[in-house]
């Protein structure tokens, strides 16, 4: 088990993403990076940032970061912490989180938009890292 | 959280009355040229006329239109600063007229960011009216925009809630002309939207109703317009199916016909309705083989439509034999084969339509998701005219 939003987390989501056949193949050709931002709400006092780094199909780096100047990607992906374990819970569908605001997509659309299936498998990933939710 | 949004709908013997009604001082009209040259416009601008409302007309909208006839419309728009946009057509020219009020609000945007990422607040300038033209996409009960990439051969799936029109206008005048070719290609999309939108797992008991009346009235109606253009009862009850499977699978997303449709349409430019009818019965019966509670779903559908009892496998499968008599009956292809696509160009073209498929929003919300090895056997099978049996 490793608690949401700590490094342990990270590691153990990067190489769920580095194991899974299924999005190495939808993601082959997507070269692109997120901040998974978490608004504070919660459990969460302060926003938290999640950087991930994927390219061809692999995560070549998952991590918190404290300083969100550290980078800066292509994406951003922004949610309360309730709406995040949903998404990775698969309760909600991530498309609908943007459809009804309740989730903020920075970046080229149209590019996420030729990933969907890769979209779809990195939700599947999340749901493989044992989770210790901070509620 | 989820939500229904669907327009004012004015609809039935002269609905375009309503225009009377309307206020406004400038109407800037989105349309093509062949309704333009049919007269399709012109009921509407004498509406506009008695009414004192300015109007000037863009009819450069194609078929499946293309991102650089959006962005000429969005100066065209620009310029002219109305207080309504009018769709007046097809799906193609009520999609132009959402991306072109979206552009009028937000000039600055490529119309690729036409999404849900932006926000438009496009009604502080003006108000959105889709007056069809044929029964088909349900386009004026959606906020879907479809646009061609034609550099990339390539439909891309816009829009955005707040684009779903102010009011859609259902005058059985407007689609009475309908040759029967547009009659039989659009009405096999509003099947297609009504039962996929019905089985989508983003469907609710919300969607259900309008899912499942605008199928019994295609399956009752479609061959009526088809085979008599001039029968009024026909024509008006496709146009308020075409609304419904509009309402029904825009407010649930449709399915893996329209992800492989779109797909076909992309690179061998088969009118819409046409592929994802033609796709239907084969995406049904991939979805019948997969789970037993897809199939209760069409057996659902095929009792309402009073196409059969017994179980529910038998149920979905007579429904599938129904879809695929209804197109024969319109003279709708019934494989791949029979749209005329080259057999050595489609096989070559297989990995590219399966990417596309894959990545299809659409192919995403189906209760069964193919992989990659699934669709390309679809698509064999959908060329040779075999039954899925996998």
């Amino acid at each position: 088990m490793a608690k949401y939003l700590s490094q342990e987390w990270c590691d153990l989501y990067k190489a769920e993403i580095n194991k899974s056949a299924a999005y190495e193949e939808s993601a082959k050709t997507w070269e692109g990076d997120f901040y998974f931002i978490t608004e504070p709400g919660g459990p969460v006092k302060e926003k938290a940032y999640m950087y991930i780094d994927l390219y061809h199909g692999k995560c070549r780096a998952c991590e918190i970061v404290t300083d969100p100047n550290k980078y800066n990607p292509a994406f951003t992906l922004a949610a309360t912490y309730a709406i995040w374990k949903q998404i990775a819970t698969k309760k909600l569908d991530s498309t609908k989180a943007l459809i009804t605001k309740q989730s903020k997509l920075t970046g080229d659309m149209a590019k996420i938009m030729r990933y969907t299936k890769a979209a779809n498998e990195l939700t599947n990933c999340t749901m493989l890292v044992p989770t210790e939710w901070l509620d | 959280m989820w939500n229904f949004a669907c327009p004012l709908i004015v609809y039935g013997d002269n609905a375009l009355d309503y225009l009377a009604q309307v206020k406004g001082k400038k109407a800037f009209l989105v349309t093509d040229k062949n309704i333009v040259k049919l007269g399709l416009t012109k009921p509407v601008t004498d509406q506009l006329d008695a009414k004192n409302i300015k109007w000037q007309i863009f009819d450069e909208v194609e078929p499946e239109p293309s991102l650089e006839t959006i962005k000429k419309g969005g100066i065209a728009v620009g310029k002219y600063q109305p207080d309504w946009v009018i769709g007046i057509g097809g799906g193609s020219c009520m999609d132009a007229a959402k991306a072109i009020i979206l552009l009028l609000a937000r000039p600055e945007l490529e119309p690729e960011a036409l999404s849900v990422l932006e926000e438009f607040n496009f009604r502080e300038k003006a108000r959105l009216m889709e007056i069809p033209t044929t029964s088909g996409t349900g386009s004026e009960a959606s906020w879907a925009i479809v646009l061609t990439d034609t550099k990339d051969n390539r439909k891309l799936g816009l829009g955005t809630p707040e684009v779903m029109p102010d009011v859609a206008i259902l005058d059985p005048v407007m689609v009475m002309g309908m040759p029967p070719q547009i009659t039989a290609d659009s009405g096999m999309d509003v099947i297609c939207q009504a039962i996929e939108g019905y089985i989508s797992t983003w469907g609710t008991s919300m969607t259900a109703g309008p899912g499942l009346i605008a199928t019994r009235l295609t399956l009752d109606y479609l061959p009526r317009a088809y085979k008599n253009g001039n029968d009024l009862e026909a024509r008006k009850e496709m146009m308020y199916a075409a609304t419904m499977g509009g309402m029904c699978g825009s407010n649930s997303m449709f399915g893996l016909g329209h992800g492989t449709g779109h797909a076909l349409g992309g690179i061998f430019h088969v009118p819409h309705g046409r592929t994802v009818g033609l796709f239907l019965p084969y995406t049904m019966e991939y979805m019948i083989n997969g789970s037993e509670e897809t199939t209760a779903k069409f057996a659902e559908i095929a009792r309402y439509c009073r196409v059969t009892s017994g179980s529910d496998k038998e149920c979905a499968k007579l429904l599938v034999a129904k879809i695929r008599a209804l197109a024969k009956e319109i003279r709708q292809p019934l494989s791949v084969k029979d749209c005329g696509i080259d057999k050595a160009k489609y096989e070559k073209e297989i990995p590219s339509l399966i990417d596309r498929a894959l990545n299809e929003v659409m192919t995403m919300t189906a209760p069964r998701v193919p992989g990659a090895e699934d669709l390309g056997k679809i698509f064999n099978y959908a060329y040779a005219g075999k039954s899925i049996d996998f």
